[in-house]
């Protein structure tokens, strides 16, 4: 969460959040819409064993996960971008992308997987790099953007495969979505699904840590300054819409072999991705947030249309308590935004010298739109807020 | 995104955006003409001319209401159920019956204008992003709609379905319709206290409450008429198909397609900055592209290839002209910035 920027000449500890022993800091941190989340998924995951107790066996629960890989792989995607301040809304697009490619140009032939699968990765980072140079360079909004490259790949998609079903790839490539190390002690199978779900979390999580993560919330944050700080913003956010792009690609990998190749799979999942991101307790507009509590955020999702199937709630209601459940957290997690960072400022000796302090941790940075509408009222103590970021 | 983080050296253009949307739509209709008249018809021909007014009238009221809360700061993603909703509410209490189109019409408004006060008030007292919130609560519509209704329900009656079917010379009158809630709401923006206020929370809402402006009212008021326009949409619907069905709304694909309309008339995403005439000229080219690709027989998911690129490189032109703008919050102070956006 924060950026952990701190000068060498302030008093140590001088971030909130570099102080008290690690069990404090833990507390803390789960008291920030980040943190809760994981609390959330623990809450729905007991509400959901206590609904059907078959659910807490090992070998359930990590199929589970394995289900809920493709949409926590493509939250972590969304995180990317919406922690630098934008929107993806092509996601959804580029997963029917992918799986309409592999499974009419892989066919019954296992010698073309590779080829094919480096074929949908350059066509991932195509798109990545088209939304990202297209909201950076061209500055048009990225909301704008990505949803017309959304509308162009939907289209062309179901124009190529006229709305139809298509195409059926060797089953050793939907082995990738489907199978799993079997003959495992106690979980029995370990989906390969689930290995990358884990894979890309240490890597996305190694990645927010190296200096472009750090500057990727900073471009987030508030752009301009990034920029006259020497940070190729425009760089740094194009790569975070391909980064997007590749995990939509991914996802899409894996989906094949839940799924099938339909023109149909897909759809919606960039809605699903930023529902998943927000839940988490990232903020809209950027520059807050952690990229595990993305992937929590579509873990607890998941559980939640779990446990309203397990409650025999009929489907058509999933929608309506979705509903509910994003805006009620995002309220709440709005209001503990702010609530954690109200008392920080109250030491004089911190707000005096604002300019260049902490960026996480002090900043009257409220959450705001992508393109810098300000939506909470902040508190106006340190005068440097900037109208736009 | 949208302000420009360059250095601000060039002055402004002359022409504003809204001058721009219509040079693109003139642009629009001569190629539109062209290639008309390339596959053997005549674009202007009376009938032409009313189609494409026809096809502007459903996505230019969602498109009116929109450009509000896109002015406002917020975003609306719940358009589409609305509309699906007022168009069963008004069906199923009209019946068929003559007699039950005032009460009809007056439940699906109100209605539609309750869910705005929703959006609106979450929006505003919950401290919820517009987008978040909308979309929140087009979940909600959409479970309610798929729980309740099966499929087409009610029936408009004859009386009503005129509104849909009537045209004076060429332009329909639910066009006119249009229009005149545009002009209302032009009026809105432009002459009344509030109207101001919208402009000043959307441009900057910290300065504006610093100036003593309620800033709750403007955004619920956008929500409020942003719901009851896309009310409207639907009751326009009913008359049309003389039936209201639960997935009109979403097949229409007005959320994205009417912030799209938006932003291609020139209004800025971020909000505070632009006008309804330019989104009525955003709607036109819609309107124009999608009949200029019906006359030319266009397969149906080509025609949304052509509309993403063109989203894209339309605003992508007056983007770019805008990035070498001097930042609205830069230098100045906030004061001035805040003035000039309520201007």
């Amino acid at each position: 969460m924060s950026t952990g920027t701190t000068t060498v000449d302030r008093a140590p500890g001088l971030l909130a959040e570099r102080q008290g022993s690690p069990l404090q800091r833990l507390a803390r941190t789960l008291g920030t819409p980040g943190g809760a989340v994981f609390i959330l998924c623990g809450v729905l995951l007991a509400a959901v064993v206590a609904a059907n107790p078959n659910f807490g066996e090992p070998g359930s629960l990590i199929r589970f996960i394995g289900r809920t890989a493709p949409i926590a792989i493509a939250a972590m995607g969304q995180y990317f971008v919406i922690v630098s301040g934008e929107f993806d809304l092509s996601m959804g697009s580029v997963v029917t992308m992918q799986v309409v490619i592999s499974g009419n140009l892989i066919g019954q032939d296992e010698s073309r997987i590779l080829p094919v699968m480096l074929l949908m990765v350059a066509l991932g980072i195509l798109v990545g790099l088209v939304n990202g140079l297209a909201t950076t360079l061209l500055r048009v909004p990225s909301f704008i953007v990505t949803l017309g490259t959304m509308l162009a790949l939907s289209g062309l998609v179901l124009y190529l495969t006229g709305g139809a079903a298509t195409g059926n790839p060797v089953d050793s490539f939907r082995q990738i979505g489907r199978g799993g190390i079997r003959d495992v002690p106690v979980v029995d199978i370990i989906p390969y699904p689930a290995i990358i779900l884990v894979a890309l979390a240490v890597g996305a999580v190694l990645l927010m840590r190296r200096p472009y993560g750090r500057t990727l919330i900073a471009a987030g944050d508030n752009p301009e300054a990034t920029h006259l700080a020497g940070a190729p913003v425009w760089w740094v956010k194009t790569r975070a819409f391909i980064l997007s792009s590749l995990a939509a690609t991914v996802a899409g990998i894996i989906l094949v072999g839940y799924a099938g190749v339909h023109p149909s799979v897909g759809r919606g999942y960039e809605f699903t991705a930023i529902t998943a991101v927000v839940l988490g307790g990232v903020v809209l507009g950027g520059g807050r947030g952690w990229v595990l509590s993305a992937a929590a955020g579509a873990f607890a999702l998941e559980l939640l249309f779990t446990l309203l199937n397990f409650l025999g709630v009929a489907s058509t209601w999933r929608d309506t308590v979705q509903g509910v459940i994003i805006i009620l957290a995002v309220a709440a997690a709005g209001k503990a935004w702010r609530a954690g960072l109200r008392p920080r400022r109250r030491d004089p000796a911190t707000t005096a010298q604002s300019p260049g302090s902490p960026a996480g941790a002090t900043t009257p940075h409220t959450p705001g739109s992508p393109a810098g509408e300000t939506t909470g009222p902040t508190p106006p103590v340190q005068g440097t807020t900037t109208g736009e970021n | 995104m949208s302000t420009a983080t360059t250095t601000p050296t060039r002055r402004r253009a002359p022409v504003t955006s809204t001058g721009i949307v219509f040079i693109v739509l003139a642009l629009t209709i001569v190629a539109g003409a062209i290639l008309t008249a390339m596959a053997g018809r005549n674009f202007f021909s009376p009938g032409n001319i009313s189609a494409i007014l026809t096809g502007t009238s459903i996505l230019g009221f969602i498109a009116i209401g929109q450009t509000l809360v896109i002015l406002a700061g917020s975003l609306d993603l719940s358009v589409p159920y609305v509309t699906s909703l007022t168009s069963l509410v008004a069906g199923v209490i009209m019946a068929g019956q003559t007699s039950n189109i005032v009460l009809g019409v007056v439940v699906a408004l109100g209605v539609s204008a309750l869910i705005g006060l929703a959006n609106g008030l979450v929006v505003t007292l919950l401290d919820v992003h517009g987008f978040i919130a909308t979309l929140g609560m087009g979940l909600i519509l959409a479970g309610y709609l798929a729980t309740n209704y099966k499929g087409s329900a009610g029936s408009a009656p004859r009386d009503f379905r005129l509104i849909g079917a009537t045209n004076i010379g060429p332009v329909p009158v639910s066009t006119l319709i249009m229009l005149g809630c545009a002009v209302l709401v032009i009026l809105l923006l432009r002459r009344t206290r509030i109207g101001h206020h919208l402009y000043a929370v959307g441009g900057n809402r910290e300065v504006a409450r610093m100036s003593g402006l309620h800033t709750t009212t403007p955004v619920v008021m956008a929500h409020v008429l942003c719901s009851v326009l896309a009310g409207m949409a639907g009751l326009l619907l009913l008359a049309r198909l003389s039936v209201g069905s639960p997935t009109i709304g979403a097949q229409g694909g007005y959320d994205l397609m009417s912030i799209a309309a938006v932003v291609l008339g020139g209004t800025v995403l971020a909000g505070g900055k632009g006008n309804i005439l330019g989104t009525l000229g955003g709607v036109a080219i819609f309107a124009v592209m999608d009949n200029v690709m019906g006359v030319m027989e266009v397969n149906p998911f080509l025609k949304d290839v052509v509309r993403g690129v063109v989203i894209i490189a339309a605003v992508a032109v007056y983007a770019r002209r805008t990035a070498g703008r001097p930042p609205r919050f830069g230098r100045q102070s906030l004061g001035d910035a805040a003035l000039q956006e309520a201007r």
